[in-house]
């Protein structure tokens, strides 16, 4: 999925500062540890902006560049915070071939968000995912983590109300 | 504390009357009567049926026979589509899309007054035909279940209950009474070949990474970077059954000579991974990992590393530079991962399935195995079925089924009375099988003849309504999104692919493109890694 570094300002605390030093600190001298250690932060801030990305640099030493690299190679990890409302429908191949092409569409229409990003506020999030491996429901979408299955078009602006 | 193999067996003995009554037995350990299984897999997680566990207990305790009914929560039982699943035992009654709100008549009828709840019990598609339990259902009858064989009938975070069904027996008769080269002969006899897609012959890859044992540094890995979209199989069986894969690995350890191991996971699976996790950390204080397993000089540790979704990462030299903590990007070969693997030393890495298989074969016997499927492919392949399919979910079938078997009588057919018009296998990178050849045995060879591939195993059903160019676009989508970028023909070659079928979708295609396409993909194939 694409990907833009963030316009959303950082506003990172002093306690997740020290929660990512632990966690460096954990990894040190482990091999093949960015990963985790990537993985680890987003958990902490939601996301990997680029303040994140410079301090585990300075940490660790490896430079922010490659960093980077790693950060915009994978799927999972977030250059933009999510929204409140963070939406992601499934445009796995089961889900697709049910019509999860049409129901990412009518979410973006309801939100009024671009698919792939985050509306100025904050509020609402739209993200297309890879398959999340509830087939057996599909087409899928997942608000905050809660799933919902067996969709039709028609079934999306009374689902997206409940969070509006 | 397990350290000797008479200990296991012991174990074996004392944990067997957890699961007897799940094969029908009548035995009950104390006051128990029945027990209640409820699927904990993914696709019935999503539809509720954590919310059921909640209800059962809370009714049972209501009623005040809350010890005497076992509630289990299982990995997949295979028919995603209509959960949630919940089998009661020892009748085997197959409740299907169970919903909170029922719970107080089934256990009233059922779990109090014997009484079955036809009207919530699942029923067959097809006529009037009432499946009374799982082997009489056709979802299950045509199967025969090897890599899932504890998938749906244990508790995946009960060590207990895998030992109870033979766990662990296959790694003590390994360090016991073979040698090393004995482990692989008898995989290599067996005829398994890599199940994540390639076929190549697992025994084979052991062989070449087997060289100088105790002199270098070797580890053994797993693909669990399940990539393909619509395929759960690995998934299911991480979450069904987590000790066949670490006692595999084990086993490969021991085969070649590592005494370390890494699971490459999707971050995507947040369930499989907190079972693998609590299944490696039982294994261990049970002493079946660590130092000297059963006393012998093995030891064997074990690690789970997450993905972060990236396709290419499914490709062996990708996910291994995964691991090492770089971008996914693969490497060419030679050097093969058995000479030049993780961190630069000899490694063995096997998919998810294939794992779930060894320790059978080592109990069983390489005849045992090779018994079942083609002349070429031996064994069982477990597909991940969706789309446009009645019994959307998980099957396992003996190599050499025909797909109109898998489609119609294990499937239950194409819903709404549509026509099949295609299979989509091996993911982004496959093909599809078209109606035409719809009675083809689905083996490796079988597939690649007709322009297919096996693939890991997901098995998209498309029918009448489904457009084919826009498939083709969607994959190829897809194909762009995820090209990690190093080789230029795939990078810009799939770019240029996705534009003409743009154009075509669009309605200004032109017959030439089709050539061009080909053209192309030929290109593209031959020059990339």
């Amino acid at each position: 999925m694409k990907k833009k570094l963030t316009t959303v300002d950082f506003r990172g605390t002093k306690e997740q500062e020290e929660k990512l030093l632990a966690v460096i600190k954990k990894y040190a001298g482990v091999k093949g540890a960015m990963m985790p250690i990537l993985q680890e932060a987003q958990d902490i801030y939601g996301y990997l902006p680029y303040e994140v990305q410079k301090k585990i640099s300075d940490e660790t030493g490896v430079p922010v560049e490659e960093i980077y690299g790693i950060a915009s190679f994978y799927a999972q990890f977030k250059l933009n915070p999510n929204g409140e409302v963070a939406v992601a429908v499934c445009l796995g191949t089961a889900c697709y071939v049910k019509g999860s092409g049409d129901i990412i569409e009518e979410c973006s229409r309801v939100l009024n968000v671009p698919i792939g990003s985050t509306s100025s506020d904050g509020k609402y999030s739209l993200e297309a995912t890879r398959c999340i491996g509830a087939c057996g429901l599909a087409p899928v979408l997942t608000i905050n983590g809660e799933v919902y299955g067996r969709l039709t078009k028609d079934d999306i602006a009374g689902i997206l109300a409940k969070y509006m | 504390m397990i350290s000797t193999v008479e200990q296991l067996k012991a174990a074996r003995q004392a944990y067997a009357i957890q699961v007897e009554m799940r094969a029908g037995s009548d035995k009950s350990e104390g006051k128990i009567r029945k027990h209640v299984l409820i699927c904990g897999g993914t696709g019935c997680t999503s539809s509720g049926s954590p919310a059921l566990r909640e209800t059962l207990e809370k009714v049972l305790e209501e009623k005040g026979i809350a010890d005497e009914i076992k509630i289990v929560t299982t990995g997949c039982f295979g028919l995603c589509a209509l959960g949630p699943v919940m089998i009661v035992y020892p009748e085997g009654t197959f409740y299907s899309m169970v919903k909170p709100e029922d719970i107080a008549t089934i256990v009233d009828s059922h779990l109090i007054g014997n009484v079955p709840v036809e009207s919530l019990q699942f029923h067959e598609m097809t006529g009037d035909h009432h499946a009374s339990g799982l082997s009489d259902m056709t979802f299950y009858k045509k199967q025969h279940r090897v890599a899932l064989r504890n998938c749906g009938v244990i508790d995946p975070l009960n060590i207990q209950e895998y030992i109870a069904r033979d766990g662990y027996l296959a790694l003590a008769k390994v360090l016991t009474e073979m040698t090393p080269d004995e482990v692989i002969q008898t995989v290599l006899d067996s005829g398994l070949r890599g199940r994540g897609g390639g076929g190549f012959p697992t025994g084979l890859k052991w062989k070449f990474a087997s060289n100088n044992r105790g002199q270098v540094k070797k580890y053994v890995a797993c693909n669990a970077d399940e990539g393909d979209p619509g395929a759960f199989m690995d998934r299911s069986v991480l979450e069904g059954d987590p000790h066949a894969v670490i006692e595999a690995m084990a086993i490969a350890g021991y085969a070649i000579g590592a005494d370390e191991g890494y699971v490459y996971v999707r971050a995507e699976y947040p369930i499989a991974i907190e079972r693998l996790q609590a299944a490696i950390d039982q294994a261990k204080e049970e002493g079946l990992l660590g130092e000297k397993i059963f006393g012998t000089d093995f030891s064997f540790d074990l690690k789970i590393r997450l993905g972060a979704g990236a396709f290419v990462c499914g490709e062996e030299t990708a996910l291994m530079t995964s691991i090492e903590g770089h971008r996914g990007e693969p490497r060419p070969r030679p050097p093969f991962p058995a000479v030049k693997g993780l961190f630069g030393q000899p490694t063995v890495l096997n998919n998810v399935e294939t794992y779930a298989n060894i320790p059978q074969i080592l109990l069983h016997g390489a005849d045992w195995f090779a018994s079942m499927g083609t002349e070429k492919s031996k064994g069982t392949k477990v597909f991940a079925i969706g789309g446009k399919i009645v019994n959307t979910g998980l099957l396992e079938v003996p190599m050499g089924t025909t797909l109109r078997e898998v489609i119609y009588e294990i499937g239950g057919g194409i819903p709404n009375g549509k026509q099949f018009k295609a299979a989509q296998t091996g993911g982004p990178s496959g093909g599809c099988i078209p109606a035409s050849l719809i009675d083809t045995p689905i083996d490796y060879d079988n597939l690649t003849a007709i322009g297919c591939m096996m693939g890991s195993g997901g098995l998209i059903v498309m029918d009448e309504d489904n457009c084919m160019v826009d498939i083709a676009r969607f994959f190829l989508d897809f194909t762009v999104d995820e090209s990690c970028g190093k080789c230029t023909p795939c990078r810009v070659g799939t770019r240029r692919l996705l534009e003409i079928l743009d154009k075509i979708i669009a309605g200004k295609g032109e017959r030439e493109d089709l050539d061009r396409m080909e053209e192309m993909c030929q290109y593209i194939k031959s020059a990339s890694l």
